[in-house]
């Protein structure tokens, strides 16, 4: 049941763990190649609803499809389809910059001859050219992110998952990770992304806010500000989250 | 099967073993310092046993006995007593381990076609040192005995002439028993650690998660993290082997092919254990302190230094279930006795059983998503 407009739908999700309730009867929809900010104060159920969007994790109940398929029955082929991009660095610090880029690319199924060119071209819009054999880990963190926003968008997926990608970066290196974001959406992939910056929730195309475990608002960040009669989006989350109990 | 992804997730491996500041050096320097260091120190050979007799024959023959007693090499006569009391003295004292009486009227009941009885008795307090003494003593009283007899032209009573022949190890040296199963030990915590900590440890860095929204299959993955440990394990024996036979001279009497065989399967049960107990942990701790539980149990039942024939009826049977136990069972063959498969076929369809069981454990329990 795979629909041309929205490549995520999912309805009713949930997702318990003993008596707590992480995330509670999440219904959402985003469209194609659309910037979609998830945002939500800290333990609002942001990072247990992206898992679950990409497979890390099992619902409770509730059903949808992510890139066309199950949610429940076919993770698997969601993840073929997907990128991620998880709230701590997760590539291989050992590794080098282009050994992390070879190892993620391979196991998306790019063929290898892409993968040389493409990594190629990646070390050299990130300008790593010069630190391309070098380990990650002795990287600064900005090019950290950077890099694995890279890793995880190399093999073209429908819909790339970023949780919290610019957390404790500076705002130069912000600013450029939010243009490889608009890169990569104008190249037809969709942005599902997890932010505690309110001025970046003005760069995304729609916005959600989530208060313990519930999605409380839903629109464009122009039509949310409208809608609660506030100037900036900063505003809208003290109004949305003002009674949240979580945090 | 993913074989692209297999090839660069080993590729991946390799590269982070490599240049793990600790890694390859543990690989070759814990079998050295295994193999070099314990047989030297964990000998249990019994040197210097001390005799007291107690002669109440005082014949030609009982004095015989006594020097040729005095003359072999691991026993001493320490004391020559007139009674048993006096003897048991030397005992407590502590110059003497065995007590060897010799009854009055020895000699001509011996010569008059009786069968007379010597009498050895043992400090069990040193077990080991006791019994083996005993055992020194009796085969030293046998062969005067024997010789004695010859020299007489008569012959020796029917329970006289029982001897113990010590087979496939005739020295009895502790070493030889000793060797192939450290390279057991080695294999156990090298090939069952490792695995543990390294997964446990892409848990801890989130690496792992980076895999699991990948589609990198369950079991290519686990393959992964399996297959570089039979090179390892490998290695190791191979290593093992070598000390053996250049610094104790000690070579297999069978084919290397039978040990390197019960090698790969033994690996793949450790590996395999290792696996399944990380992917039940959420911490280094925690996988360190579930792996060091078997490691004991391994350890201490798996026959390696208490026989397992010597264990209560309940134990043997528990040992069955204790995959380390066949391996020794195969090393201690293959070394010592040129064992082949046709005489260990249990042993190996039992590891190959267990290596299956355990490499499956590691597949299932690994889970992509929670």
């Amino acid at each position: 049941m795979k629909t041309s407009e929205n490549v995520i739908s999912v309805r009713h999700l949930t997702k318990r763990f003993g008596d707590f309730t992480a995330v509670d009867d999440l219904s959402l929809d985003v469209r194609k190649g659309e910037i979609f900010g998830f945002l939500g104060a800290n333990g609002a159920g942001k990072t247990t609803a992206m898992r679950m969007l990409c497979g890390l994790s099992r619902p409770t109940s509730g059903s949808g499809t992510v890139a066309g398929f199950d949610i429940v029955r076919q993770p698997e082929d969601i993840k073929r389809h997907i990128g991620y991009m998880s709230q701590k660095f997760s590539l291989y610090g050992q590794l080098t910059v282009r050994e992390n880029l070879t190892l993620f690319a391979t196991i998306y199924g790019m063929p290898a001859s892409d993968i040389r060119r493409k990594a190629d071209e990646a070390c050299r819009a990130l300008g790593m050219d010069g630190v391309r054999d070098r380990p990650v880990r002795d990287l600064p963190l900005g090019w950290k992110q950077r890099l694995a926003f890279t890793a995880a968008t190399l093999h073209t997926p429908d819909i790339v998952f970023l949780d919290e990608p610019t957390g404790g970066v500076d705002p130069a290196t912000r600013r450029k990770f939010w243009e490889m974001i608009y890169r990569a959406s104008s190249e037809g992939m969709t942005l599902f992304v997890t932010t505690h910056y309110l001025d970046e929730a003005e760069y995304c195309h729609r916005v959600s806010i989530m208060v313990d475990g519930r999605i409380r608002a839903l629109d464009s960040p122009a039509g949310l500000k409208q809608q609660f009669r506030a100037a900036t989006m900063d505003e809208v989350f003290r109004i949305v989250a003002q009674d949240a109990r979580r945090t | 099967m993913q074989t692209r992804i297999l090839r660069i997730l080993l590729k991946k491996e390799l590269t982070l073993m490599l240049r793990n500041p600790l890694i390859p050096r543990l690989i070759v320097a814990m079998p050295l310092l295994v193999m070099l260091v314990i047989p030297l120190v964990a000998d249990l050979d019994v040197k210097d046993v001390g005799v007291a007799v107690v002669d109440r024959d005082h014949s030609l023959l009982s004095r015989r006995l006594v020097a040729d007693m005095d003359a072999s090499a691991s026993l001493t006569v320490t004391a020559v007593c007139d009674t048993y009391d006096e003897a048991l003295r030397h005992i407590e004292r502590g110059d003497a381990d065995v007590v060897l009486t010799i009854p009055s009227g020895y000699f001509r009941d011996l010569s008059g076609g009786k069968s007379p009885h010597l009498d050895l008795s043992a400090n069990g307090v040193n077990a080991t040192k006791g019994i083996l003494g005993a055992q020194y003593a009796s085969r030293s009283l046998l062969q005067t005995l024997t010789r004695w007899s010859a020299e007489e032209g008569t012959a020796l009573p029917e329970a006289a002439t029982a001897s113990v022949l010590n087979r496939y190890n005739p020295t009895l040296n502790f070493r030889n028993y000793m060797i192939p199963a450290l390279m057991v030990v080695l294999l156990i915590l090298i090939c069952g650690f490792l695995p543990a900590l390294n997964l446990v440890s892409e848990k801890e860095s989130g690496t792992i998660e980076a895999m699991n929204v990948t589609p990198v299959g369950r079991f290519t993955f686990v393959l992964s993290k399996l297959i570089p440990f039979w090179a390892i394990g490998l290695l190791v024996v191979t290593v093992g082997m070598l000390v053996g036979w250049l610094v104790y001279g000690l070579v297999p009497a069978g084919h290397i092919a039978y040990i390197y065989l019960a090698a790969i399967l033994f690996t793949l049960v450790m590996s395999g254990l290792g696996v399944s107990i990380a992917n039940r942990s959420s911490t280094l701790l925690q996988s360190i302190f579930v792996m060091f539980a078997f490691i004991v149990i391994f350890q201490l039942m798996g026959g390696l230094f208490t026989p397992i024939a010597s264990m209560p009826r309940w134990a043997q049977v528990l040992t069955y279930a204790i995959p380390p136990r066949y391996f020794i069972e195969i090393m201690r063959a293959v070394y010592l006795k040129g064992a082949g498969i046709a005489d260990l076929w249990q042993q190996y369809a039992a590891l190959a059983a267990f290596a299956l069981l355990f490499c499956l454990v590691a597949a299932k329990t690994y889970r992509k998503r929670e």
